[in-house]
């Protein structure tokens, strides 16, 4: 599932909270429904974060990575 | 909004850096979870209102000498400027509300508020809706 192709990728590395929720809320408004965004972050803040606003916003998140420079998520669009 | 969509009321008493943050990052985080958000300024929170308002925040107190270099570890990590949140917050859907005794007691007239202001009124509004709130805060 983490190979799934994201149909948009949110840059968020350097941004820190609120930043990284923000701009994922505004770029899943890009991606349609049914399709992937793809969020990568380092603010340690977006481990916890992220998946709770795709929670609150009822969005799948497909994975989420954590690599030695950054954190990958994986979040398909629902509605 | 939609039903079932949860509320949030913020009272911004404050026009210190350090209180004035706070509101505007939780009014942001929470309309980018779909919640509906109300900001009430009040007292010295109503300076944060007036045009040109937000770029005067300092630190308080004796900390006032160290506004700039926080300034500038906010902008380090990608916290925008105050202004910005606020518009950032209002392109979001945060309602702004001055709170009108405040602007009696303080001198401040409607037009020297910020645009984004949507409208001046009293404490029964905000209990209005604080009393459908589902988080409410006094900071």
């Amino acid at each position: 599932m983490s190979d799934a192709k994201p149909d948009k990728t949110l840059d968020a590395r350097g941004l820190m909270c609120p930043l990284p929720v923000v701009r994922a809320s505004q770029a899943i408004k890009e991606v349609p429904v049914g399709g992937v965004l793809e969020i990568l972050a380092t603010d340690p803040g977006a481990l916890s974060d992220i998946p709770a606003w795709a929670k609150s916003q009822g969005h799948e998140v497909l994975s989420v990575e954590r690599n030695k420079d950054k954190i990958r998520f994986l979040i398909k669009r629902t509605k | 909004m939609s039903e079932g969509a949860k509320r949030v009321a913020i009272i911004v008493s404050k026009n210190t850096l350090d209180m004035a943050y706070p509101p505007l990052i939780l009014a942001v985080t929470a309309a980018a979870m779909g919640m509906e958000v109300y900001l009430f300024f009040t007292f010295w929170g109503m300076y944060l209102l007036e045009k040109g308002g937000a770029k005067k925040a300092k630190l308080p107190g004796i900390m006032r000498l160290f506004t700039g270099m926080m300034e500038g570890k906010m902008q380090k990590v990608g916290v925008p400027p105050l202004e910005e949140m606020m518009k950032q917050a209002k392109e979001m859907g945060v309602k702004f509300y001055a709170c009108q005794t405040t602007m009696d007691v303080l001198g401040v007239m409607r037009e020297d508020l910020w645009e984004g202001v949507d409208d001046v009124v009293g404490a029964a509004t905000f209990m209005n809706i604080a009393k459908d709130a589902d988080v409410t805060l006094f900071i």
